[in-house]
């Protein structure tokens, strides 16, 4: 029978995969892709409790997950574009600007 | 029985879609798997009795916010591989995994520690939308309005930040423009 731990496990195991993409990836473009893994990551756990327990208050958290996921990507998307007609590219590389 | 063959089919397949998503090179690829998984993803909520949150999941997610993503890829140059300059990929993957289950056993401590107690229980013979109605526009009003609130600021501040020098093409250089306009003056 599949219990809680089974879905806290495999939550865990994407939240992962998710942390790996943003410590190894060097495209804005792509960072982005990886807080979207980790944010569906914790909604997979929220869900998982909320049932398991037997409360809704896990899916309220996850409804709101959403609605901020959606307006981090409003907001960051416009700011890409910015950066790209500034710069010409989304590599983190080329936009380091602060040399030390 | 078809729980469990459910979960570790939608388990496996969501893994290697977001694997995908976070090796590729290329954009497109990355984001069609980035959708597929987030498909993949409502059906654990399906299975878990969260229905609201598993259609939200779809038409927000997979609608909106990946729609979204494609619309913003027309700007950058997504036909193109990504060149990345990578670093140590086995400390990387350590410290990922290692920051990870940390984090995960920080959360996890409280829940298998102590009994809980039901903040909102769910009621028997009421469906999901309307149990989950009900709480949200009675306990959780206050944070729906804010989050109605934030939704607009972003969309305000998309809309501006996107629309500085819209009529200046992105894809196409100077000179592009520069050969039309002579080939219509020698017309």
């Amino acid at each position: 029978m599949i219990g809680l731990s089974h879905y806290l496990i495999i939550s865990a195991i994407i939240f992962s995969i998710g942390l790996v993409g943003v410590l190894r990836r060097r495209n804005l473009l792509m960072l982005f892709f990886a807080t979207e893994v980790m944010l569906n990551a914790v909604n997979i756990a929220f869900a998982a409790i909320s049932h398991y327990y037997n409360d809704l208050t896990g899916q309220m958290f996850a409804f709101f997950i959403i609605a901020i996921a959606a307006s981090e990507v409003a907001v960051g998307l416009g700011i890409l574009i910015v950066l790209y007609k500034k710069y010409g590219s989304l590599d983190l590389d080329d936009l380091a600007s602060m040399r030390g | 029985m078809y729980e469990i063959v459910a979960f570790y089919l939608f388990s496996a397949l969501t893994i290697g879609l977001f694997l995908i998503t976070v090796m590729s090179k290329n954009i497109l690829y990355a984001m069609t798997s980035l959708a597929a998984g987030m498909v993949l993803i409502s059906g654990f909520f399906f299975i878990l009795g969260a229905d609201f949150l598993g259609v939200v999941q779809l038409v927000v997610y997979v609608g909106a916010i990946m729609a979204l993503y494609a619309f913003a890829m027309m700007f950058f140059d997504a036909t193109r591989d990504i060149k990345e300059k990578n670093t140590n990929n086995t400390l990387v993957f350590l410290l990922g995994g290692l920051s990870a289950l940390v984090l995960v056993l920080m959360f996890a401590a409280p829940i298998f520690s102590e009994n809980i107690q039901a903040l909102y229980p769910m009621h028997e013979g009421v469906g999901n939308a309307q149990d989950v109605g009900i709480v949200l526009f009675t306990k959780y009003l206050v944070p729906f309005e804010v989050a109605a609130l934030m939704l607009l600021v972003a969309m305000i501040a998309g809309i501006i930040l996107a629309g500085k020098k819209m009529d200046q093409s992105l894809t196409e250089d100077m000179s592009a423009d520069d050969e039309i306009m002579i080939v219509k003056d020698e017309k």
